[in-house]
Parts: C-alpha cells; structure tokens; sequence
C-alpha cells in the first residue's frame, strides 16, 4: 500500500472528471506538438534551403577575407588542411570556392559579374548547381568553358557556343584577362543571382586570377545539422590562424534572428495554451481536494504524517499530468508523422513568397524527439507547481475543522 | 490503572464577536478497561472534549495526560506519531479511506505502524472476524452498509492496539439493529479483550448500556455516574 498505488486508486475513483482532466491535457499536448513540429519542420527546412542554397553547413577562410573579400584575402589550400578537415569525424563533403569580380564583354557590351569557381563534382553535394542550368551542359572537371546566369547572357546577347571576354584584376594585382567559350545558362529563383553569376570550374579559376592552389572559402557538409556542433568543436580546435572555421548561424545571422523572432512567438502561443490546460488541472485539484477534506482529515487523525499524505496527494496531481501528457505524445504521433510524410501544400501569396525565394510551398513538420519530450517536461512542470496546493493543504489541515466537513 | 487523566481542560474558541467556552475545566481520570459515555445537549461540548483528548483539537489550558505523557507538550509530529501508537478512533461515519478494500483499510493503520506483513494479515483476518464481516474483507467501503462501515472503523481501531479507543457519536448514522449490534460488539471486545472505550452519544439505548456515564452541560461535568 504504497504512496503511488493509492494515488493511482484516487486517481480513478472520480474517473469521468479524471479523464476529462487528461483529455484537456492530451488536446493540449496534441496541438502544442502539432505546432511545435511545424516549426521546428519549417526552420529545419529553411536551414537547409540556405545551407544548400549557398553557405553549406560551414565555411573556413582567411579571418581577412570575412572583413574585406577581395582576392588578396584568399587561401592556400593545403594537403594538410585539406586532410585534416576530411578527416574531422561527421563531415561528409567539402568544396572549394574562389570567388571575385570581372568585367564580363561580348562584342560591344560590358557589365560587371560575379564569378564563382567552383569543384563542379564535389559542389553538386553542397548546393546542386546542375540543377539551374536551363540551356547547354554543366561544368566538367578541369572544364575551360563557363555557365552565364540568363539575365547576364540575355544582356550581353550571348548563347551556349559563344565566347564571353573576361577582363579584371587578378591575385597581387596582375591582370587578368581571357576568353571562354560559354557550355550553359543558368536560371536560378533569385533574381540577384541571375543578373551577375558566372560559373566555372575552379582550376581554371584559379588559373584565370593567377591565384594558383588559392581558394576564398571551403565549403563543409555533414549529414545531419545536429552533427554540426560536435564538428564546429572539432574544426575549431584543429583550424589554426590566420584560418578561421564559421558555421551556418554565423554566416548567416539574418536567418538566426529570424527563427528566433518566430520562436519566441511560438513560445507565447504555448504559454497561452499551457496556462488553459494548467487551469483545468487546477480546477481539478481545488475540486479534488475539497471533496475529500473529512477522508484527509480522518487519515491524519488516525496518524498518517503530514508528508506521507502531502506526498501522495502531489503524486496524484503529477499523474493527472503525466498520464494526459503520454496519451496526448503518443496521440499525436500518427498525426506528425502522416504529415511529415505527407507536407501541408500551400497556396497563394505565402506559397508565391517561397517560391521566390527558391524554396517548394511546402509546410514540412520536425519528428525531432525534442518536439515531443519537451511536452512532457512542460506538463510535469506545470503540475509540480500546481501540486504545491495539495502539499500546502496537507501541512495546514486542521483536522477538527476537517472532521465537520 | 490509569490510562488517561485529565486536569482543568478548558477550550475557547475566539469567532470574530462572541467567546465561545466549548469546555470550560474539565477534570476526569479514565481507568484501563473503561466503557465510557460522554452524553449531554448539542452544543454541550462533547465532539470539543474528545477531540482535545485525542489530540486532535488544541486545548486553551489545561492537560491530557496518557501514560505519563502530556499529549499536548509533544511537537506535531511527534503528536500525529503519539495517536497512531496510542489512540484508536471511530467518527460519527465516512471514517474509511473509500480507495481501499475492508482489509486494506484495516491494514493501513498497522502498514503506518511499520508493521510486518504477517503480523498485518493474521490481525487484520482476526478482527475482521471478530467484528462479523469475514466474508468481506475485500469489499470497498461503498458496498458496506454504514452499520458494516462502522465495525470495520472500530476493527481498524484495535488494529493498531491502542491504549483506548475514543469514538465520536459512532451510532449517530446507523439505524437501531445496527447500533445494537455495534455495541454489542464494542462491549464483548470490551468485556474480553479488556479494550477501553471512550464514546459520545445521543442514543438512550447506547447510554444504557455504558458502565460510565459522563454528563456535559455548557463545557461542564454535570455528572459522572459509574454502574
Ligand atoms: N471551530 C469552532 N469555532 C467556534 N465555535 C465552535 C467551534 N467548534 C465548536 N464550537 C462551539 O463549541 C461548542 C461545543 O461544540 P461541540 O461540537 O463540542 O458540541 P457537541 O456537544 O459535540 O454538540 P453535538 O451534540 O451537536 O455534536 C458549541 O457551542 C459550538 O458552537
Ligand atoms: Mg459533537
């Protein structure tokens, strides 16, 4: 006749308003999980459109280049750096980059561009350049030909099989200047990027800028982003100055304040939530409680200590919760994850807005086990608290005022 | 022998206008082996009296002595842990823990007591029979009738083995058979166990067959008569 077996006892004697206690807490755990699912889905998949659109999970370059990305900031990628980062455990890829401006012509028209060399196989696992290209063919390895995005062709009236001039300033200054016969277009979904990219492979960047073995950032993989943070630890050790390692987040910090922003909001909304499933708790102990004074007031007569019959009571406040708690996780689960399988399509304006921004106008929901542990933790929490009111009752009881009741 | 001696007890209860002298100095012994009713008008002080003596209830003045112990003196754990040893109670009705089965209620005093588990079931079978309700040990207080609830209080009561057992208007809800045969059974438990009882009543029957009889009137002894 333990604390827990006549708490459990207790707990159903009065079944119909105990299961309608549970039943606000498992509607309440089902839709907190719902919307933290949904969140949790969405920044996953905004992270991985960014990190896959541009930065990759992580990025080393000269600490000089991050202040000022000009070609004299560049690198040398060395075996031993490059050894060292493949072998650091959780990273799956990396590609190189070198980045700078030129000035792009055909015949009479000149306009400035971005050109970007890149590892045309190993750049396809960070962000699948392949995949934009609406005319002609993708880069080959040691490829001398480059990809023009498609407002920049159309503006200086080329097509695949033409030669654009490249002309600009190299590695410590030299000139750089050359020809290069043109292999396909490129269409991405932003607009910037269609104006002003140039594509080509990085040895023959590297070349082009006199910039031999030199690399403005490595791009790092790791198969999931909760790999991330035990290889930024490792990175960060093994990368020595001038040299420095940055992860998405730090990269890009826009994005990280807005997930913020949209989290605390979401935070709000359960705490609103939680505050309705936590007063139908309440209610019910209040009611519980003042329903059974005499039977409490009679157990302590009889010499139950104070504590023992504190404890038991706290112990049914916290099964009350934990028990809706579980019904409402498990509840959920089949609903989590018929929509993580099957994402919420959406439509209009919203849709348009991600589509823009090269994203599908899909609502992915997380079936990360924090989504649902942390209900559990928030209800158990919620009736700690509330259990404070039967501990207090037990501890104050007066025991001739009870035996009236 | 004396089991409890009571000197110049006194209770006031202080409502937002009036003073209220529940019991206004009361002064009795109670011998071993005592079958004790304490009568008197609503209002008399009865409930008030009993409680004091059980521990249940803060006196203004005075003392209630057990077995050399000034009940009142002991720091409220210890008074809770004093009662559990010491007091068997029987209340007026809804005395059980409606969670638990006959058996388990009775048990639950002497599982307080830390008890071990054989001693618990021999005793618990012994005085379930002993008080009638062999048969229903495993019933929930909800399908016992009230006179059945209270034997199954009064066996809970002994469980415990307490110098004496104070019971509050124990008839007060049970029609005449079952209070016959409610006192029946508290006098044989009485005559042959030698167990002390201290009870309250309004009942002419039960007065009769008290062998003490306490009269209470505005919180005094107004008669203490012994047959
Ligand atoms: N908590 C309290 N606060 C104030 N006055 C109280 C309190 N409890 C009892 N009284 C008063 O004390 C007096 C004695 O009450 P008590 O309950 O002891 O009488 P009783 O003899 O048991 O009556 P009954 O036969 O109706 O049970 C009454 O006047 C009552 O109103
Ligand atoms: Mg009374």
């Amino acid at each position: 006749m333990n604390v827990i077996k006549i708490a459990w006892r207790n707990l159903w004697r009065n079944s119909r308003r105990t299961a309608i206690t549970m039943a606000s807490v498992f509607f309440g755990v089902i839709l907190s999980v719902a919307m933290t699912s949904m969140q949790y889905g969405s920044y996953d998949s905004m992270i991985d459109n960014v990190v896959k659109f541009y930065s990759g999970y992580a990025q080393i370059f000269d600490r000089a280049y991050h202040e000022n990305k000009t070609i004299n900031n560049t690198m040398e990628l060395t075996d031993s750096i490059r050894k060292t980062v493949q072998q650091t455990e959780g990273v799956t890829h990396i590609a190189s980059r070198l980045e700078y401006f030129a000035l792009a012509s055909s015949d009479e028209i000149t306009k400035g561009a971005m050109i970007l060399g890149i590892d045309p196989i190993q750049e396809s696992y960070v962000t699948d350049v392949a995949k934009w290209v609406e005319k002609g063919q993708y880069l080959k390895e040691g490829d001398d030909g480059v990809l023009v995005s498609v407002n920049l062709a159309n503006y200086l009236k080329i097509n695949i099989g033409d030669t654009i001039v490249l002309y600009g300033q190299g590695y410590h200054g030299v000139t750089a200047a050359d020809l290069f016969p043109v292999r396909g277009i490129l269409k991405f979904p932003l607009p910037e990027l269609n104006n002003q990219m140039i594509y080509m492979d990085i040895g023959t960047c590297q070349r082009y800028f006199g910039a031999e073995n030199r690399i403005s950032s490595l791009v790092i993989m790791v198969d999931d982003h909760n790999d991330l943070p035990a290889v930024m630890r490792s990175l960060k050790a093994s990368i020595k100055d001038p040299l420095t390692v940055m992860s998405w987040d730090e990269l890009q910090p826009e994005l990280v304040q807005m997930i913020d922003a949209d989290r605390a909001g979401g935070v709000f909304t359960k705490i609103i939530l939680y505050m309705v499933v936590a007063f139908g708790i309440f209610g019910t102990i209040i009611m519980m409680i003042s329903e059974r004074i005499r039977e409490l007031g009679v157990t302590i007569a009889i010499g139950m200590q104070r504590f023992k019959m504190a404890g038991i009571l706290f112990t049914e406040t916290v099964l009350t919760g934990l028990l809706g708690a579980a019904s409402g996780i498990i509840g959920s689960i089949p609903i989590v994850v018929y929509f993580y399988n099957n994402p919420i399509k959406l439509t209009g304006d919203a849709a348009q807005t991600m589509i823009d921004m090269g994203m599908e106008p899909l609502m992915y929901f997380s079936l990360s086990p924090f989504v649902f542990y942390n209900q559990a933790i928030t209800v158990f929490f919620i009736t700690v608290v509330i259990g404070v009111f039967p501990v207090y009752k037990a501890f104050n009881l007066k025991i001739n005022q009870a035996l009236k009741a | 022998m004396k089991v409890i001696e009571i000197k110049d007890l006194v209770k006031i209860y202080n409502s937002s206008e009036v003073q209220v002298k529940a019991v206004n100095g009361i002064n009795l012994d109670f011998e071993e082996g005592e079958f004790a009713a304490v009568v008197g008008p609503s209002g008399s002080g009865k409930t008030t009296f009993l409680n004091m003596v059980g521990g249940l209830d803060r006196p203004t003045s005075g003392e209630v002595i057990v077995g050399g112990t000034n009940i009142w003196e002991l720091k409220s754990r210890k008074l809770i842990d004093f009662r559990l040893r010491n007091i068997g109670f029987v209340f007026q009705a809804y005395n059980l823990i409606p969670v638990l089965t006959a058996r388990e209620n009775v048990e639950f005093i002497m599982h307080l007591q830390g008890r071990d588990k054989h001693e618990r079931n021999q005793r618990v079978n012994e005085l379930l029979t002993a008080v009638g309700l062999g048969e229903r040990m495993e019933s929930r207080p909800s399908k016992l009738s009230g006179g059945q609830q209270q034997r199954v209080a009064v066996a809970r009561a002994l469980a415990s083995k307490p110098k004496f057992i104070l019971a509050d208007e124990p008839t007060a809800n049970l029609d005449s058979k079952s209070t016959e045969n409610l006192l029946d059974m508290m006098e044989k438990l009485n005559k042959e166990e030698n167990i002390t009882f201290i009870f309250s009543t309004h009942d002419a029957r039960v007065v009769k067959k008290a062998r003490r009889v306490i009269t209470l009137d505005d919180g005094k002894v107004t008669s203490d008569e012994k047959k």
